[in-house]
């Protein structure tokens, strides 16, 4: 057996919409022994969670099946949580295979997303794996007639210890393809951290040989027979949250000539489908829609102003100590306004989704970050109950939030359920582009102050955003609802504390966020490391402020502010990667046409801890800033596999280049105008910085997340660094050469 | 059909039954079925769909399938082979330099936009074994990744570009 996650069920696509699976393992969802006929795959799940035969099977060939609910979204997660498997069952990877999601199949682990895969799922996991363990090792001692005690395990083989040649059992002997009929109750002994051999250890990913080979199956890879393409028809760029789009009038007239292709409607919702893709496609241009004017939106010109003046509901995220007292007596203050765009996830393949709706089942298969939630939406849209619904995961391309897959998802089910037929949808660059759940933009106001000495006596963070979408675009169109945003509680996007100066040890610190109302403004979701890269940017430049007041280098400033050893350990650990040498920013600026300029910023996500120094080159001609070499330094605990989080380093490091230089939504008074690649243009290869990344390890610490803590260190780094080379500080990002001409101009 | 387009794929001719404007991609995605080429922009400003005709990279989300007929094409499925008779081996290698390059440096998140950076990368070390690094940066320019994985496409490149030179010797 492989380690190939591609491996599929041998369910048939017809017994799974018709719920029938094929038997793996007759067992019952309450862990008692079952009929022959309750086979894995057969009942609507989520299976119960507290029975190990919902995590692991183990097979006759001495192999296992592990069943997660965590997505591999190419973050390699997958690998991750294989070797947690592996580390407590002593399996080596190449005994081990993830199983596909799917609600049928799967435990519901929640979404894929705030970087949980190894945090939060990986603990459910061991213990799993402990449990099973547990089991394994009893029917040993059983088999073999020595106390557990006495066994170890290599490979899934268990032997007597120190007994040389001796007797010995394996796990496929055990149990091969029957249930474990045990208790999930989390209470099974776990392997002490001193004894592990694959968690910490750089192991390959399980999905890349296949996807470099071209045989990987994406979710864009699926075609099944009877098949019809389909395509959304929307207006070209959403208009205002709560508005939807209202078509007056269709004209069907408009696509007679196109073969096959004919027009779908609910609701709102307009689609097309046709026998052959580029039909559809032609035909979703082709079709003439008289869209209801939309309410006006402020456009990028008076997008911040009327943030700004709105009437917001706030919260006051932390309030320690005496923050107004705390400015009164300080010897340097530092205050501004920083403004950050729009910005949106944009996979690199537009999402797509297949779906086969009968009268009374729906197979959906996406690449949705949770198979329950879009079985949830999808039982709404469809006006069908959850438990007919079958959604399977499928990998899409990186996604990195709410992007359109849910549209996509449902966009083909409601084709499908229309004509009878599966159907597949996938969405056009401009559709994901101008259609996308956008990282909202953010305005922040920050005052900071230090004392005499350079110590931090008070900081005061206010924050100006709205909130996130809990629907989406297709759903709220086809029922012609108005769209919900989600403004507080979990789930929404209020001001991080983490993000915002906790790091320092500050008397007096008061976090204020301010909740924006989304209608009238863009839809908005969690964007990679939400609005942590807008926060960093902001605070971390008023920090090196007060640094550059007393004329100290920023990093002896930071070390002298910061109490906590895992945030001097980040900061130390990207500090001495770029061999940092004491400086003053700003204080030897050049006046030749290319300068160049270093800087150092720390930020997070949630609990990891983040740093970064960025290399930057600018050109006061063209107004270009190159960034040359970002040093990335992470600690999220223990790094179950060390080169996934380097990887992952990397892939940070990178987008938030782009999305600090280039990246922001376009949109006017009517809609989102950034429909494509050179409209909403993101780094390209030629601008890519080296990239060093630093991983933190400690074997003694919990795992924590590893895929969105260095975007906003990389943020701040980089905006630190423009003002080393210039002496400008740039208070907006991106940092486009108008931006930093204008602001260059400004000064002089 | 008789008068059906005909067009050569990875050293195969194949019968096309789509409409001869029908852009190049969806027929080899949809009626050859291949995976390497697939859809990005639409728009030839991503290269996710990258194909090499005559050895040449071009966007087949904008080249209608007439264009290419007659032509012979190379997808990522194709590579491997295509690397042998440039080299004059024997026998095709499972998988071309760089595609093992990859895989040694680990350099895929999703991996999607990779057929089109194993297309233009395989298409660079064809045509210059030895790229400096601002030769990778130029010839790769019209390759987006969404994902960040500029530094190991370019690492990896470097990688294959060696491993090359090996077996050229």
């Amino acid at each position: 057996m492989t380690t190939d996650i591609q491996n599929e069920l041998p369910f048939s696509r017809r017994d799974m919409l018709k719920g029938g699976g094929a038997l793996i393992i007759a067992f019952s969802l309450s862990g008692l022994p079952g009929p022959a006929s309750a086979a894995r795959g057969d009942a609507a799940g989520p299976p119960d969670p507290n029975t190990v035969d919902t995590w692991i099977a183990i097979h006759a060939d001495n192999t296992a099946s592990v069943y997660f609910g965590k997505c591999e979204l190419g973050q390699g997660n997958t690998t991750g949580l294989l070797q947690i498997v592996g580390e407590e069952l002593d399996l080596d990877m190449s005994q081990l295979k993830a199983v596909r999601l799917d609600t049928n199949v799967t435990p519901d682990q929640g979404a894929t997303s705030s970087s949980s895969s190894i945090h939060r799922g990986g603990p459910q996991l061991r213990a799993a794996a402990a449990e099973a363990r547990q089991a394994l090792m009893q029917r040993a001692s059983v088999r073999l007639g020595v106390q557990t005690g006495s066994l170890a395990v290599s490979e899934g083989v268990v032997f007597v210890d120190g007994e040389a040649g001796g007797r010995s059992v394996k796990y496929g002997d055990l149990l091969g393809d029957k249930p474990f009929n045990v208790k999930f109750t989390g209470t099974a002994p776990q392997k002490p951290v001193n004894r592990y051999a694959l968690v910490g250890k750089s192991v390959s990913r399980v999905d890349i040989p296949d996807k470099v080979a071209g045989r990987y199956e994406h979710v864009h890879h699926l075609r099944v027979p009877n098949m019809l393409h389909g395509r959304v028809v929307l207006p070209r760029g959403q208009r205002a949250f709560g508005a939807g789009a209202k078509p007056l009038s269709v004209d069907e007239s408009s696509i007679k000539d196109i073969p096959t292709a004919r027009v779908v409607r609910k609701g709102d919702f307009v689609g097309v489908v046709a026998e052959q893709e580029w039909d559809a496609i032609k035909a979703a241009r082709a079709l003439k829609v008289t869209w209801q004017e939309p309410p006006a939106l402020p456009g990028n010109a008076d997008l911040f102003t009327k943030m700004r003046a709105e009437k917001t509901t706030d919260t006051v995220i932390a309030d320690w100590g005496d923050a107004a007292k705390g400015f009164e007596g300080a010897a340097h203050v530092r205050s501004s306004a920083y403004r950050c765009p729009y910005q949106g996830h944009l996979p690199f393949a537009p999402n797509c989704a297949l779906a086969e709706v009968t009268a009374d089942r729906a197979l959906i298969q996406s690449s949705t970050q949770d198979v329950y939630t879009a079985r949830n939406m999808l039982s709404t849209v469809l006006g069908m109950p959850a438990e007919k619904i079958r959604v399977q995961y499928y990998e899409g391309s990186g996604t990195f939030g709410r992007s359109c897959y849910e549209d996509a998802a449902q966009a083909a089910a409601i084709l499908s359920q229309a004509v009878g037929r599966p159907v597949r949808v996938q969405y056009m660059r401009w559709d994901e582009h101008g259609w996308d759940n956008y990282g909202p933009a953010h305005l922040a106001e920050v005052r900071a102050a230090i004392d005499a000495d350079g110590k931090l006596v008070a900081y005061e963070y206010h924050g100006w955003q709205h909130g996130w979408t809990v629907t989406s675009s297709v759903l709220d169109i086809a029922l012609q609802k108005a769209g919900i945003e989600r403004a507080s509680g979990s789930g929404s996007i209020t001001v991080n504390p983490m993000s915002t100066g906790s790091m320092y040890q500050v008397a007096n610190r008061r976090v204020i966020s301010h909740a924006v109302p989304m209608v009238g403004y863009l839809r908005g979701a969690a964007l990679r490391s939400p609005l942590d890269l807008s926060f960093a940017f902001a605070s971390e430049q008023t920090i090196d402020e007060l640094a550059t007041a007393v004329k100290m280098d920023p990093l002896e400033f930071r070390r002298k502010n910061i109490g906590d050893k895992r945030w001097l350990g980040v900061l130390n650990a990207a500090a001495d990667a770029a061999k940092w040498q004491p400086r003053v920013m700003g204080a030897s600026l050049s006046n030749a046409e290319v300068v160049t300029g270093r800087g150092i910023g720390l930020g997070t996500h949630h609990v990891s801890y983040g740093a970064a120094v960025a290399d930057i080159e600018f050109n006061k001609r063209t107004g270009n800033i190159v960034v040359k070499h970002v040093y990335a330094a992470m600690d999220c605990g223990l790094a179950v596999n060390p080169a996934l989080v380097e990887n992952q380093i990397e892939g940070q490091v990178i987008q938030s280049v782009s999305r600090t230089l280039k990246e922001e939504v376009l949109f006017d008074k009517t809609g989102v105008t950034s429909l494509d690649w050179v409209s909403y243009p993101i780094l390209r290869f030629a601008e890519h910085p080296d990239v060093t990344p630093v991983v933190v390890q400690r074997m003694e610490e919990p795992s924590t997340g590893a895929g969105e803590e260095v975007m906003g260190a990389t943020a701040a780094a980089i905006a630190n660094a423009v003002f080393d080379a210039t002496g400008v500080r740039l208070r907006e990002y991106p940092m486009t050469p108008e931006r930093v001409l204008a602001a260059l101009g400004a000064r002089t | 059909m008789a008068d059906d387009l005909k067009i050569k794929v990875n050293g195969r001719d194949v019968s096309v039954s789509a409409s001869p404007d029908t852009p190049l991609l969806y027929v080899l995605m949809n009626e050859l079925r291949l995976k390497g080429p697939r859809f990005g922009c639409g728009l030839a400003q991503c290269g996710s769909c990258s194909v090499l005709v005559d050895g040449v990279e071009i966007r087949s989300c904008v080249t209608a399938v007439s264009q290419v007929a007659g032509k012979s094409l190379t997808t990522l499925e194709g590579l491997p082979a295509l690397y042998a008779q440039q080299k004059g081996l024997a026998q095709a290698p499972a998988l071309h330099p760089l595609q093992q390059a990859f895989i040694d440096e680990q350099s895929l998140h999703c991996g999607y936009c990779y057929n089109g950076m194993t297309i233009k990368g395989a298409e660079l070390l064809s045509q210059n074994p030895k790229p400096t690094d601002a030769q990778i940066r130029a010839h790769m320019d019209g390759h987006l990744c969404r994902c960040g994985t500029y530094p190991r496409v370019m690492k990896a490149i470097k990688v294959a570009s060696a491993k090359i030179a090996g077996e050229t010797r």
